[in-house]
């Protein structure tokens, strides 16, 4: 090939790459012009066919050593016996003989006793951590903060709704909460007090601001103190006197900073009006048992564990 | 006689298409149908209205360019709407507020991404495909396009396919096959259009006063030919109802994803590879003003790449459902495919030794270089990630987003904007384009769009498939899917900017062959009204 000096001084037969070419002109043409558009004959570049030639010898190799072309009943198999299947099968089996002692230790240990043996608490958390990016992040977030004020609990945090002991979460995680596969999940529904006409959007205004005074949250206090009797009458039942709450029938705090749907007044309005119906799915069944109480280990030790 | 005979017909096809209408089981159906009926009526008072004129007589002796400066109008609209559904929805990716809550259902993701693909593949390649073929099959056979106004009833038919494959998508009418989205309404339509497009070209070329068929034209054939075989097998379909746009596929299971593949990838070879390389060979040796390099390079890798190309679909589906025999033979025939792609490359890079220095004042050909690079590089990424173990990292990450697009943008895209600035000054017959210096514009900013737009779906795309399968020592996945979408933000940002700047280069090239066709060249007089000195 000539350098670019040369390209600009030579006429145009002389740049023309091919050594033999170089010194006579232009190679012949197949003799036709297709509206001005001539070709030459040139030969195919050595290089070019060469490798097209390798490729097809692998591609003949690679059809002896692994599966290729189908018969009447079945497959050529391969001499080298590859199949997908069969190593997926392997590499998981593999690690599942390294984790099987831990899985059934898991199962055959008290909830409370996993994180007395460190061995088994580190790998219930590791394995509980996996399990809960993939079947809880969702609704949960990946680090476990849930999404604030839309109702995604955060776990973070020792404020439960159902109960924060190991026991506790391992109930919710394998039943979930207010869906119609498991007879055993968490259930509870607060009635929606405005939509169903139980108290007037006044008395719910008032209830409102009654219930921000619990958490010391900006309010009207005569509202509130009018609102005290609603709340009396129709919350504390569950909410508790004081809105502490009930773990039992699922009834979260109010006297505190953490709110499942948000503590602006509009937020609060709406939860009293229309009430809420958060669901979980439970996974009893759907994930194995020893999973179930890995997720629980993970899950205690976020930070909020009792 | 004839002209009422078809006024009969149209007049027929407007009120069933308005009683359809009236009786549509759904919105997509109710659309499709105005938009039948529309065409319908207008096409009847077109015909209406010159009945009883004198026919006018077509010159044997003359191309027939009208459809293509038709076809060149349609290939740069539809390119600018498709760029810009593919920056929107880049846009939508990095940054989920624009799915906008009031356009949910229409305006959303999941609705316009095939709206995009289609725009730029179907409406903006198949319109490039379209014009250049009648516009090469015309100049090399030396013979006017056969058929009459049945090449008007392709381009107009085309773009009625078109408004009824996007307004579609927008309203949910889908079937769910990548690439072949549309229902089986359109899909009847298009194998109406597709077979006279075949009619056109082939009467053409058996009418042609050269002795023998230019190489640009096996490409063109092979890829209307192909094209028609893989939209009607794999849009084999029963109509839930004739009044609604619904329909239940004829295959299944992993017979169905192997025939989607089949399709989807020889969409890939023969719409995008073949057809693109016919029009390779006609643009570059007439741009570089150069033969083809070799006749019998151009030979081989043409029967080579069609003989293989068709065998490759089953890459599209390693670890799946699909036997691995099956994959092993998609696998080895796209290994084997490398070669012939590339034989494309080097006959199309090779044309231009000896006219190199045009690359210094061409940037028509510089855009044409480009496009047979990238095109090259495009050829070697595909065997090489239809490799199964680099396909176990590439598959389903960004990176495949990657490599469609450095072949799209850069190949396609390229070859057509050459194609653009070389046919509008001839089709409108001007002296030259109105602005080299925005083709430059035009060329630059399209080619670091490409850049940044491949190199962050590569980084992403690697990214990802590490992130998806990084296990720990005991065997756990240590990434949830939700961390991997948060680590490709920047990325993503950077390919929302690649894709802006080739839209921009775009509509910029919107704007030169709009000044060049309304005539404001700044061309030399003829002659000099100054004496000679």
């Amino acid at each position: 090939m000539a350098d670019n000096s040369d390209n600009k001084v030579k006429p145009p037969e002389r740049q023309y790459p091919d050594p033999a070419a170089k010194l006579k002109k232009d190679p012949p043409t197949t003799g036709h012009s297709w509206d001005g558009i001539e070709e030459y004959d040139n030969p195919m570049p050595r290089w070019w066919v060469w490798i097209f030639i390798i490729t097809i010898v692998w591609s003949l190799g690679y059809w002896v050593a692994y599966p290729a072309w189908p018969g009447i009943q079945r497959a050529t198999s391969g001499v080298l016996g590859y199949s997908s299947r069969a190593d997926v099968a392997a590499e998981i089996s593999e690690f599942e003989a390294r984790n099987e002692q831990f899985f059934v230790q898991l199962v055959e240990t008290d909830l409370d006793g996993i994180h007395d043996d460190d061995e088994l608490q580190r790998f219930a958390v590791n394995a509980g951590a996996s399990v809960f990016r993939a079947q809880c992040s969702q609704c949960h977030g990946t680090g476990g903060a849930g999404v604030q004020a839309a109702g995604f609990p955060n776990l973070l945090n020792d404020e439960w709704l159902w109960g924060g002991t190991m026991e506790d979460i391992h109930e919710t995680i394998r039943y979930g909460i207010r869906n119609e596969d498991y007879a055993d999940a968490r259930w509870s529904e607060m009635p929606a007090f405005g939509r169903d006409g139980i108290l007037s959007e006044e008395e719910i205004d008032e209830t409102v601001h009654f219930v921000l005074s619990l958490s010391d949250a900006d309010h009207d206090a005569d509202l509130a103190a009018a609102g005290a009797e609603h709340y009396e009458m129709n919350c504390a039942s569950c909410h508790g006197d004081g809105g502490e709450g009930d773990y039992f029938i699922g009834a979260p705090a109010l006297n505190t900073q953490v709110w499942l749907y948000g503590g602006s007044y509009d937020a609060i309005f709406e939860s009293i009006y229309y009430s809420r119906f958060g669901v979980m799915p439970g996974f009893a069944g759907r994930l194995r048992d020893a999973e179930i109480r890995a997720v629980a280990a993970y899950v205690h030790q976020l930070g909020g564990g009792q | 006689m004839w002209d009422y005979i078809k006024l009969a017909v149209l007049g027929g096809i407007v009120v069933v298409a308005a009683v359809a209408a009236s009786m549509a089981r759904d919105l997509p159906y109710l659309v499709h149908m105005l938009a039948i009926m529309l065409a319908s009526a207008i096409t009847f008072i077109w015909v209406l209205r010159r009945i009883g004129e004198p026919v006018p007589v077509a010159n044997e002796n003359e191309y027939m360019d009208g459809p293509i400066r038709y076809g060149v109008i349609a290939t740069a609209f539809w390119g600018v709407i498709g760029f810009l559904a593919g920056v929107f929805i880049a846009a939508q990716l990095t940054w989920p507020q624009l799915n906008f809550e009031w356009a949910q259902g229409y305006l959303n993701f999941g609705r316009l991404r095939p709206l995009h693909t289609s725009a730029v593949i179907f409406a903006f390649g198949g319109n490039a495909l379209i014009a250049s073929a009648f516009y090469v099959v015309q100049r090399t056979s030396a013979a006017r396009l056969w058929g009459g106004g049945l090449a008007w009833f392709v381009f107009w038919g085309y773009q009625l396919f078109i408004v009824m494959a996007a307004t579609g998508y927008v309203l949910g009418s889908t079937q769910g096959n990548e690439y072949a989205e549309p229902e089986w309404l359109a899909d009847l339509w298009l194998t109406i259009v597709w077979v006279a497009f075949l009619l056109v070209f082939m009467g053409t070329i058996i009418k042609r006063r050269e002795p023998h068929i230019y190489v640009a034209n096996w490409f063109y054939m092979a890829f209307i030919i192909t094209v028609a075989m893989l939209h009607i097998v794999n849009n084999v379909s029963i109509p839930v109802s004739l009044l609604g746009s619904k329909s239940v596929p004829v295959w299944s299971g992993v017979q169905s994803a192997m025939i989607q593949w089949w399709y989807g990838h020889n969409a890939v070879g023969f719409f995008l590879t073949a057809g693109f390389l016919g029009m390779m060979y006609y643009f570059i040796p007439k741009q570089a003003e150069r033969p083809v390099y070799s006749y019998k390079l151009s030979i081989m890798h043409f029967w080579a790449l069609i003989f293989l190309y068709i065998w490759a679909g089953p890459h599209h589906l390693h670890y799946t459902a699909l036997p691995d025999w099956a994959q092993t033979l998609g696998m080895t025939f796209s290994i084997m495919l490398w070669m012939p792609s590339w034989g494309g490359m080097i006959n199309g890079l090779m044309t231009l030794s000896g006219a190199w220095d045009k690359l210094r004042t061409d940037p028509i050909i510089r855009m044409m270089v480009v496009a047979v690079g990238f095109y090259g590089m495009a050829t070697f990424e595909g065997p090489m990630m239809s490799i199964r173990a680099v396909n176990s990292l590439s598959h389903y990450t960004d990176w495949t987003v990657g490599h469609v697009h450095s072949a799209a943008l850069g190949w396609n895209g390229m070859i057509t904007f050459g194609m653009l600035y070389y046919l509008v000054p001839k089709l409108w017959k001007r002296d030259g384009l109105y602005s080299l210096r925005l083709v430059s514009w035009h060329f630059w900013l399209a080619t670091i769009g490409i850049v940044l737009y491949a190199a962050s779906m590569w980084v992403t795309g690697i990214m990802e498939g590490l992130m998806w399968r990084e296990v720990d020592a005991q065997g756990f996945l240590v990434n949830s899917f939700a961390d991997t979408v948060a680590a490709k933000y920047p990325m993503y940002v950077v390919r929302t900017l690649g894709g802006t700047l080739f839209l921009i280069g775009g509509v910029i090239m919107c704007y030169n062959l709009w000044k060049t066709v309304v005539g404001s060249s700044e061309r030399k007089p003829a002659t000099s009204p100054v004496p000679a000195e």
